[in-house]
């Protein structure tokens, strides 16, 4: 089997598999990585959410060929409970979720929004977070907590 | 006792602690510092668990990093029933306070003994207790010599409201942590040792049989473990989640499946609705104390569609068999229920089932948790003694899981010469709204009904009134007008499979019930606000509609293009109180600008954790207004995506403000469902304003607006 390489949250990677398999599927399977969470397997719902390069992609929806030689940042690569993201660290600060179950995802959007555009106005995050799904209807919350972060690493 | 010398009546325990009355089911203390909690409530994303801790931790006089607070397991904790009706502060809080005042109490008792100082000159600081002279001990020091395995008794008494330190106060929520920094807590992310991975094929047409199988295609997928049948029932195992995959799809297309039964015509659900063979039920009946001169009757018909849970996780669980018993991992609400489900359907005795919940996704009521558990039991018998995990697809979880139920409401009012109402009936048509499992003689799960010596399929039944009913939950008027009658008419068949979905009926009623009024106040142009006002006895109820009316600055001016609703009701006639002003832009489509939200819990333990649940309501019930709908033909239910289920997205969210009224010495209740029905008919309210036109018949669309329109014409 053909093997792809790639940046898996700044550390090498080279994975033996079918390289039409998706990337969530060998994120999840045989990288054991359970940030990304499985939504709909259609790209619809953003729960899968990872960056490669500086975009937020599906990754239910993104083949394993099409990441080679790409970085790619998972809600793993974003921050720990040590050093935090400020995303992360504004996300608490608002207590910007309910069940939490679509946040990772929502996390790797506000990431990527914040490394093209790290002054978005309200309505911009909105546009960011649009192909993101939130079932409890904490999206108002979460808007503030991506705008915090964006004035705390702008205040750095 | 002695019928001649009567006693007081007994003071009574909290409903949870009476039927667990073992303090040790509660709490345990270590001597290394810690409080173990075991409350039998679940966590669905609510916060509930750290309510229950900042209660714990109040009453006990610890910090709350010294709690550590276990997730309900039927081998672990009180049989709490299910994490539902916007209970758990009210029953496992007012449980947890009880016996946490009893418990302190015990340990007070024995410090005064050893320190020789009076119970009254004791305090506790973070579980040090310390007296006059400098004497002190502690709860970990005489952890090892108290025994909490005894009753809890009816007298204990909790501190005052104003002695709390935590409740009342917005703490940071436990489990959010883990959730933003991306550590496995949800089910679908805790793998266990040596886990295999399962998947269940479910039909496209509503319940049809499979006829045949072949498993030619499905052998040869690597990593298979074991292809299952059972009647209409069949799933795989497979050694990786992929491999699971890859053979659900063989197996898929070696299925054979019958016709199927119909579905009713989705273009007229009131009328499918009033025609089914149904069981009447008279919900109240207020006859008037004086005669009243009835001039003339208006009568409207309101509807609601079926609308689906949609969690974004697709429900999971995880089984294991050891031998005759078997270990259940579950994002179920209620572990003991799900159990005594289990329990018919594998007809084994209910020691021999453990279930343990782990969370999962928001689930807003039944949906397909407990079916998930009952597949991953079935599977992991051919598994040879490893758990497994099984998770269902985004399609099978919008069409197989159960939904809310469709509703058709009539309301006629008799109004005198003045417009004033003088009588009222209220008439639900619905399938229940609830057939959640653990509380029938037959299960409520799906994979009973497939098996080749099938279960009955349930019909969903209404809880009773007096836990504020189902179909009928909030029809009857919090409104002092002087006759009523209200009725309920429950669907004896259920092609379309429903149970409880947030807020069971209330929704559904309280738009018929505030939108109707909204019509006959604009008929006497009388102001909406003022016109509920002059109809309300309770002043609590009326405090959350002046509160949010004064936040909306209502009314405010006429602008083209924009209208302003109100809705009101108080959950279940029992629970929360709550106002909605909504202001929304109407041209060719909807657009919710602002929801401006009052809302009275009694005492609110966590005020920004009910402000999270009032907002998320207030969210989630513009999405159903504005968007959902199950759509479905005569043969299957075809909105199995996000795209033909549409939800509510960010760049379509209102802003949202929520006044909380603080009334700390009275009962906390629940503020998960207080939001639904109210906002719901403030913004078929302000879609009238608006546009001059009342849609009746829920989601409020493009096309509804049409049709409302084309019939106002």
């Amino acid at each position: 089997m053909p093997s792809v390489r790639f940046r898996l949250n700044g550390a090498e990677m080279d994975v033996d598999a079918d390289p039409d398999r998706s990337l969530l599927d060998i994120l999840r399977g045989p990288l054991g990585m359970t940030g990304p969470h499985f939504g709909c397997g259609a790209g619809e719902c953003g729960a899968c959410n990872v960056i490669i390069g500086d975009r937020a992609v599906a990754a239910c929806d993104t083949p394993l060929w099409s990441v080679a030689d790409k970085d790619i940042t998972t809600p793993e690569g974003l921050g720990t409970a040590e050093r935090p993201h400020p995303l992360q660290r504004a996300f608490i600060a608002e207590q910007a979720l309910q069940c939490g179950y679509c946040v990772s995802g929502i996390l790797m959007s506000a990431a990527a929004l914040l490394m093209r555009n790290p002054a978005p106005s309200g309505q911009e995050v909105k546009q960011a977070l649009d192909a993101n799904l939130c079932r409890c209807g904490s999206h108002n919350r979460m808007v503030r907590a991506v705008l915090r972060a964006a004035d705390e690493m702008a205040a750095r | 006792m002695n019928p001649q010398t009567p006693s007081p009546p007994p003071a009574k325990l909290p409903l949870s602690l009476a039927a667990n009355p073992k303090l040790s089911s509660w709490l345990k203390f270590s001597a290394q510092g810690q409080v173990t909690v075991t409350p039998g409530k679940v966590e669905i994303g609510q916060g509930i668990v750290t309510a229950l801790a900042q209660i714990a931790a109040d009453e006990l006089d610890v910090d709350i990093s010294r709690l550590q607070m276990v997730r309900a397991s039927t081998a672990t904790s009180p049989n709490e029933g299910v994490t539902s009706g916007s209970l758990s502060v009210q029953q496992s809080g007012r449980a947890l306070r009880h016996v946490c005042a009893e418990v302190r109490q015990i340990f007070l008792g024995l410090a005064s003994e050893r320190l020789g100082v009076g119970i009254d000159a004791l305090a506790i600081e973070d579980g040090t207790i310390s007296g006059p002279g400098n004497v002190r001990t502690s709860y970990w020091e005489l952890a090892g010599d108290i025994r909490l395995d005894r009753d809890a008794t009816p007298d204990a008494t909790a501190k005052l409201a104003t002695r709390r330190a935590q409740a009342g106060n917005s703490i940071q929520r436990i489990d959010i942590p883990d959730k933003v920094f991306a550590r496995p807590r949800f089910i679908h992310d805790c793998a266990l040792p040596g886990m295999l991975h399962g998947r269940v094929l479910r039909p496209v047409n509503s319940r049809a049989k499979l006829t045949e199988l072949s498993e030619e295609r499905t052998r040869a997928i690597a990593g298979l473990v074991a292809v299952v049948r059972d009647g209409s029932f069949a799933g795989v195992v497979s050694e990786t989640e992929h491999g699971a995959e890859a053979a659900l799809a063989g197996l898929r297309k070696g299925a054979t499946w019958s016709d199927g039964e119909p579905l009713p015509d989705e273009s007229d659900l009131s009328a499918f609705l009033k025609t089914q063979p149904s069981e009447l039920t008279i919900i109240d009946d207020r006859t008037p104390s004086a005669a009243h001169a009835k001039t003339r009757t208006i009568r409207r018909q309101y509807s609601r569609p079926y609308i689906a849970h949609a969690s974004i996780a697709p429900s999971c669980a995880m089984a294991q068999w050891n031998g005759d018993r078997v270990h259940v991992w579950t994002h179920s609400q209620g572990v003991y229920l799900l159990r005594a489900d289990l329990a018919l359907v594998l007809r084994l005795a209910v020691e021999n089932i453990t279930v343990e919940h782990m969370e999962g996704a928001g689930c807003y009521g039944h949906n397909a948790a407990d079916d998930v558990a009952l597949d991953a039991v079935l599977l992991a018998k051919a598994a040879g003694g490893r758990p497994v995990r099984v998770m269902w697809s985004r399609e099978d979880e919008m069409s197989h899981a159960p939904f809310g139920a469709a509703m058709a409401i009539e309301i006629e009012a008799g109004l005198d010469a003045e417009g004033e109402v003088v009588d009222w009936r209220h008439s639900v048509w619905s399938n229940g709204h609830a057939a959640r499992p653990g509380r029938a003689a037959q299960p409520a799960l799906l994979a009973a009904f497939e098996l080749a010596n099938p279960f009955p399929r349930m019909i969903s039944s209404d809880p009773p009134q007096a836990n504020g009913g189902g179909a009928d939950r909030n029809s009857v008027p919090l409104y002092d007008f002087p006759s009523w009658r209200i009725e309920s008419h429950r669907l004896k068949t259920m092609p379309v499979r429903t149970s409880a979905l947030r807020t069971l009926g209330a929704q559904g009623n309280v738009f018929a019930i505030e939108s109707f009024l909204d019509e006959i106040a604009a008929e006497r142009h009388e102001d909406p606000v003022a016109f509920r006002l002059r109809h309300l006895r309770d002043e609590r109820a009326k405090d959350v509609i002046r509160a949010a009316a004064k936040r909306a600055k209502w009314r405010p001016d006429k602008q083209r293009g924009v209208g302003h609703g109100i809705g009101f009701a108080r959950y279940k006639n029992t629970g929360a109180y709550c106002a909605a002003v909504a202001e929304i832009e109407g041209e060719k489509d909807i657009r919710v600008r602002k929801l401006t939200l009052a809302v009275d819990v009694g005492e609110a333990i966590n005020p920004d954790g009910v402000i999270n649940q009032i907002e998320g309501g207030a969210i989630q019930a513009t999405s159903w207004v504005l968007k959902e709908r199950v759509r479905f033909d005569r043969q299957r239910i075809t909105s199995t995506n996000w795209t033909d289920y549409p939800i509510l997205r960010f760049s379509e969210v209102p802003e949202v403000e929520v006044e909380v009224i603080q009334r700390a010495e009275l009962d906390p209740v629940g503020a998960g469902e207080a939001a639904h029905g109210p906002v719901t008919a403030a913004i078929a309210n302000a879609v009238f304003d608006c546009l001059g036109v009342r849609v009746r018949d829920l989601p409020i669309t493009r096309d509804s607006l049409i049709a409302a329109m084309e019939l106002g014409s």
